[in-house]
């Protein structure tokens, strides 16, 4: 599927030039947007050395362990095909915890690092039941702060930047729900259609 | 309330390095050698994403650029303004689970043209906040272990977008009206 959306994008993309008189546009944003990527990886790679030199501490002095047994019931329903003391749940819980409090940079790296764990535990080129249900709350993106949107609302001017705090948090955390358990019942469909 | 949850998240890394260094060194372990050893997949995970990600971006911008994309934004219009979503809000409803930076870029225009106090900027603002770019999410992830299969991540990713939009409308007509 995603070989088609990718290809579907540039194709689509290329042939609407082609009528609509955007080619010039188009070879722009071929080279722009190649060095845009490898910019935004440079900054991903300082905080990914970073971020994973330091949890490879935590992980050794036992706080990773310490941290994922604390929200353990809630990981271990998330995730019930997971060793329940493998540190695995120690990067999950933290990446969980990082986007909670909008810490982006640190999240990205604990994230890669799960999934990591998560391919060696079954080295597959499949996506594991794990790993979607790790994603699509990822992709739901529950967190406490919109630092983004609130700098946004003060730039242009609004009387109560963080009115919609609240608002976003109460979305968030009904899609995430929704998620799960959209999640869950995909789950359930794969097994039965395998029967 | 707002005021702790900001003070949280600016003193929470460098309180977590503290916590994890102090630690360490009481554990008597080899932290300078950790460190560099958990530095060292950390470049390795950013190495693998790369053409991951260069690739996806490049192919999202060919279609942004060409026009290709507010074509079909103006395509869906009418569409989604049968289910009641505002048709100012549409452009940002569709990029968001395409690309991050583009999203930031709608949400601001829209902050600008309509007022940050007005139902579609307090409506721009809980998008922009609530999801994160599924897209952007699902090439990294999958793309630093080499997952060839998605199975139904992607599925269950726009899904999800779909009921975020959906929420988003209901909740802040429900609180703001």
């Amino acid at each position: 599927m995603v070989h088609l959306i990718w290809a579907g994008l540039a194709c689509t993309g290329i042939i609407y030039a082609l009528f609509n008189g955007t080619m010039l546009e188009v070879n722009e944003a071929i080279f722009t947007s190649a060095q845009e990527a490898v910019q935004l990886v440079i900054g991903l790679t300082s905080v990914l050395i970073f971020w994973l030199g330091i949890m490879k501490i935590a992980e050794k002095a036992n706080i990773l362990v310490a941290l994922s047994r604390f929200f353990k019931p809630l990981i271990a329903w998330l995730f019930p095909d997971l060793p329940e003391d493998h540190p695995v749940m120690g990067y999950i819980t933290s990446n969980f915890i990082a986007n909670l409090f909008g810490l982006g940079n640190a999240a990205t790296p604990l994230g890669l690092k799960a999934m990591n764990e998560m391919k060696n535990l079954e080295q597959s080129e499949h996506a594991s039941r794990s790993m979607i249900t790790f994603l699509v709350i990822n992709t739901a993106g529950l967190t406490l702060i919109p630092t983004t949107v609130i700098a946004l609302r003060i730039q242009y001017g609004s009387t109560a930047p963080t009115e919609t705090v609240a608002a976003t948090i109460i979305v968030s955390l009904i899609t995430t729900f929704i998620a799960i358990m959209i999640d869950r019942l995909f789950y359930y469909r794969r097994v039965n259609q395998k029967k | 309330m707002i005021d702790i949850i900001s003070l949280i998240s600016m003193v929470a890394i460098p309180l977590f390095v503290l916590i994890v260094l102090v630690l360490g060194t009481f554990k008597r372990l080899p932290t300078y050698d950790l460190f560099v050893e958990g530095g060292k997949e950390g470049l390795t995970i950013a190495v693998s994403l790369l053409p991951y990600l260069l690739g996806m971006l490049v192919s999202i911008s060919i279609f942004r650029s060409s026009g290709a994309l507010d074509f079909v934004i103006s395509l869906l219009e009418p569409v989604l303004n049968i289910i009641r979503v505002p048709s100012e809000i549409v452009p940002l409803a569709l990029t968001k689970p395409i690309s991050g930076t583009a999203a930031l870029a709608v949400t601001s225009d829209l902050l600008k043209s309509y007022g940050p106090d007005s139902f579609i900027g307090r409506l721009a603002s809980t998008m922009q906040g609530s999801t994160d770019t599924t897209l952007y999410i699902i090439t990294i992830y999958f793309g630093s272990v080499g997952i060839k299969k998605m199975g139904d991540a992607l599925k269950v990713g726009l899904l999800t977008d779909i009921i975020g939009i959906i929420t988003a409308i209901t909740v802040i007509t429900i609180l703001f009206g």
